[in-house]
């Protein structure tokens, strides 16, 4: 695969210079070309927001829904159609303030996808109210008192439901980001990898120099099987980890339909046969 | 047996009534009983009127025996069934002096007040005799066949294949039952207390009975539905829940969703990557889908809404009827996007709207509504079987080459609709406004409006495919009955009922777009009542807005249960 292949060419970028939206597009392109993903074949599904806009400036299929909603979506992409590469992307607003509710059943179903979340702390698109990220303290033209309500933490909310893949990165990095990358896309069943993201604009608190001084790595000492140490690590604060901090496999949420349980045959591909339906409705008589 | 004396004429149009506290088995008498009436030859129909609560409360179930055809809700009781002490208050009104009530000595105390005809039967003393008080409801069963005149043996055989999996002795317990049944009948016949003289017709026996909610179901599969997801709100869950018996066999994807905002996002999801989904909800889980519904609007995805309204406004009255969402249906979802209403008012028109809707999803590329409310989802009536030869699964998914556009503009607004993973092409789809390949735009003075243009134009050209009204009675009407949905069958049968050459009734099964021969219908008669299930007189409104006629008369009920045939009779005696 050629990493040119998801180029949009000569467009307009919606995003700020320097915005750490760009190192994420730029992570993701060369992930997929390492995975030898077709355009094709993958369904970029995004909600609404700075981070949400990458169905736009990436070339593949993409579906750019509403604020909050792409969970449902991706998950009802992946269920008529497993043969697809569904990949999920929004910002913190998004997916943790609207979308709250879907994200608990998304990860209580394991659909097969890879939530993408760009956590620039902050709402970008609508130009700097505070986040369910937001740290405490941290000030806003809305928050003018700053933020005195608990900060979200998405990593021990997903380990507490027992999603299947949690990780953590930090788009400054883009080697070690990468990799988590491509294992959250190989991974069977629900990944999610909250991906820390710099904006230059609306986030003076918590800039790239900020997360480089304060993720550090988790090492081979971490074992990701182990659930209450990993919901431990994602408690720490001060210095964030980073990394993949627990996986769980199991059976996906496609896997448990009574559709796909003896048939893997992708449900749109199958014909209704109307003779079988005439046969039912004798059932009736 | 105790009984007081009463006249009866010959009735060939029996109204059953049981009546009882949730939990006291009214379904499996309900349930039973029709199916042993369809099988002696008898048609029937039944509908349910019940308190939104799991046990206690008050509810009772009506079963309309007939030598002809029936299909709506009478106030008239010839047969009640009180199963305890409540049920002859709760039905006082419509308690006359030619309701036989038939009970235990507690439970039709009070009787006597409203009618003259009760007959006490000592059903648990009866039944503990056969072999415990859970047998009253086959004493009563075998009982009301036995007055209808349908053979032992019918109803024995019944009680064999449903009690079969309980074993010998609970069969025969329930068969001695029925005996004991036919014997408390077989004593007041010869006493001449009842006549029941009811026509039997073969015919009947290999007709479908099928309830609204399983017609809707059904025709969803038929139209080639393979995903559906649902958040359970009463009266739309009885489709889910019967899409999910079938997910294995007809492959289908059934979910019950975390809220209905998911709901509607899912289906439309589902249509995107191929499928044809749909949700099935009531008002309230409908009001969270309006941004989603306005998702299907400007991505142009098809997607399938089954609403079964009741009344409202918020909670409202959970298990009761009204046909007060169809404003809801019409204006819900921010911006402009085209849509279509249909709105069945009988079980063949469930079934075949409902294949419809996926059709016409599919080639219009919009949401399309199927409107029912509980009254139609919870009634039940023999049918002639149902004719598949005309339905064709349209598929109007295309196979994309490498430089698709999905929003390509084209003279019809329709742009050909291709999927992920068919083809070479790339298919985006997008929220905001977009360019033809999905791309954001905010060009406002070309793409914005050609892609308003091009979502009015979809609306111009499903307005040549509506189903038309269809007009009972004579073409020379003077006045005219206008009617949407459910009432289709009370209406009718009122109407009939008042043997009147020149008026005739006009029912809508789509409600928008109008059909274009709506106002000529309209205008050629001398006087237009409608006839609606909701207090402001909804479609009437709509009427007025695209056709500029206002109708000269309304009735209209909200009280939350549906139109009787007497009261409708009643009140077009007045107007006409
Ligand atoms: C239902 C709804 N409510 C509000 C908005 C306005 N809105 C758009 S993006 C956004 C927040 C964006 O924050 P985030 O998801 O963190 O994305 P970012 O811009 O930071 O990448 C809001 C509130 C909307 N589009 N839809
Ligand atoms: S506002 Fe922030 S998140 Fe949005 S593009 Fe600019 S820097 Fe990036
Ligand atoms: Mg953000």
């Amino acid at each position: 695969m050629d990493k040119k292949a998801y180029d949009m060419g000569d467009i307009d970028y919606h995003w700020c210079p320097g915005c750490g939206n760009f190192l994420i597009m730029d992570i993701l392109k060369e992930t997929l070309t390492e995975l030898d993903l077709k355009p094709e074949e993958i369904v970029l599904v995004t909600g609404i927001g700075q981070a949400a806009k990458m169905a736009h400036f990436t070339k593949m299929n993409f579906f750019n829904g509403l604020h909050g909603r792409s969970l449902p979506v991706a998950m009802a992409i992946k269920a008529v159609n497993p043969e697809l590469k569904v990949i999920v992307e929004s910002g913190d607003g998004c997916t943790y303030g609207e979308g709250g509710n879907h994200l608990i059943h998304a990860i209580r179903r394991n659909i097969n996808v890879t939530n993408i979340i760009h956590n620039n702390m902050v709402f970008g698109l609508t130009k700097g109210q505070a986040s369910p990220t937001s740290q405490l303290g941290y000030v806003t033209k809305m928050q003018n008192l700053g933020v005195f309500v608990e900060p979200f933490n998405p990593l021990t909310f997903a380990i507490a439901l027992n999603a299947s893949f949690v990780a953590r990165a930090y788009c400054g990095d883009k080697e070690q980001t990468k990799e988590i990358l491509k294992k959250a896309i190989t991974h069977r069943g629900y990944a999610h990898i909250d991906v820390f993201q710099p904006c230059v604009t609306f986030n003076r608190l918590n800039t790239y120099q900020w997360f480089k001084e304060n993720t550090y790595y988790l090492d081979d000492s971490h074992d990701p099987y182990d659930r209450v140490e990993a919901f431990r690590r994602a408690t720490e604060k001060g210095k964030y980890p980073l990394g993949i901090f627990y996986i769980n496999p199991k059976k996906t949420f496609e896997e448990n339909l009574a559709a796909y349980r003896e048939n893997d045959m992708p449900v749109y591909k199958r014909k209704r046969d109307l003779e079988k339906v005439s046969q039912k409705l004798l059932s009736f008589v | 047996m105790r009984t007081s004396s009463f006249s009866l004429e010959k009735k060939d149009d029996v109204s059953i009534v049981i009546c009882g506290a949730a939990g006291q088995g009214i379904q499996t008498v309900e349930q039973l009983l029709t199916r042993i009436m369809k099988s002696a030859g008898y048609n029937v129909f039944s509908t349910k009127e019940y308190m939104s609560r799991v046990r206690g409360g008050i509810n009772s179930t009506e079963i309309r025996v007939s030598s002809k055809r029936v299909a709506a809700y009478v106030d008239r009781i010839d047969l009640l069934i009180p199963l305890n002490e409540n049920a002859i208050p709760h039905l006082k009104r419509r308690i006359t002096n030619e309701t036989i009530i038939i009970g235990e000595k507690e439970n039709i105390k009070g009787a006597f007040e409203c009618s003259e005809c009760e007959v006490e039967v000592p059903l648990s003393e009866i039944a503990e005799e056969v072999g415990g008080k859970i047998y009253s409801n086959i004493i009563a069963i075998g009982l009301i066949a036995c007055l209808c005149n349908v053979e032992a043996e019918i109803v024995e055989e019944f009680l064999r294949k449903r009690f079969a999996s309980k074993g010998e002795k609970i069969v025969n317990n329930n068969i001695a039952a029925s005996r004991r049944g036919f014997g408390l009948a077989d004593e007041l016949k010869q006493a001449q207390k009842i006549d029941i003289e009811l026509q039997k017709n073969p015919r009947v026996l290999d007709e479908l009975l099928l309830y609204g909610n399983d017609a809707v179901a059904m025709g969803a599969i038929a139209g080639g539905c393979n995903f559906i997801v649902g958040y359970p709100m009463a009266p739309s869950t009885g489709v889910l829940r019967f899409l999910s018996g079938e997910s294995k066999d007809f492959d289908i994807i059934v979910e019950q969703i975390e809220d209905e905002i998911a709901g509607m996002n899912a289906a439309i999801g589902s249509w995107y990557a191929g499928g044809r989904g749909m949700v099935t909800t009531s008002g309230g889980g409908f009001a969270l889908m309006s941004e989603g519904l306005s998702l299907a609007g400007v991505t142009e995805t098809p997607v399938v809404i089954h609403l079964a309204q009741r009344p409202g406004p918020a909670t409202g009255l959970p298990t009761r009827t009204e046909q007060g969402d169809l404003e809801l249906a019409l204006y819900a979802g921010h911006g402009f996007f085209p849509r279509i209403i249909l709105a069945p008012g009988k079980i063949d028109d469930a079934f075949y709207l409902s294949q419809k809707a996926f059709i016409l999803a599919d080639k219009y590329q919009v949401p399309v509504f199927i409107l029912t409310d509980n009254y139609l989802v919870n009634l039940y009536y023999n049918l002639p079987q149902l004719d598949l030869s005309g339905v064709t699964i349209e598929n109007h998914v295309i196979k994309t080459d490498k430089d698709y556009k999905r929003y390509k503009l084209t003279g019809s607004g329709i742009s050909p609709r291709g999927i992920p993973g068919y083809g070479e092409g790339l298919v985006g789809v997008d929220s905001h406004e977009h360019d033809e390949e999905a791309h954001i735009s905010e060009d406002l003075h070309y793409m914005r409006i050609k892609m308003v243009e091009k979502r009015l134009k979809k609306l111009k050209r499903l307005e040549n495919d509506v189903v038309s009204p269809e007009l009972i009675g004579n073409g020379n009407y003077k006045t005219l009955l206008v009617g949407w949905g459910s009432t289709f069958y009370s209406i009718k049968e009122a109407m009939e009922l008042l043997e009147k050459e020149e008026i005739s009734f006009l029912h809508f099964k789509q409600v928008y777009p109008l059909h274009p021969d709506t106002s000529d219908y309209l205008r050629k008669a001398e006087k237009t009542v409608l006839i609606e299930n909701n207090a402001t007189g909804q479609f009437g409104k709509l009427i007025k807005l695209y056709t500029g006629i206002e109708v000269d008369a309304k009735i209209l009920k909200f009280n939350g249960l549906p139109f009787s045939v007497e009261e409708l009779t009643e009140k077009l005696e007045n107007i006409v």
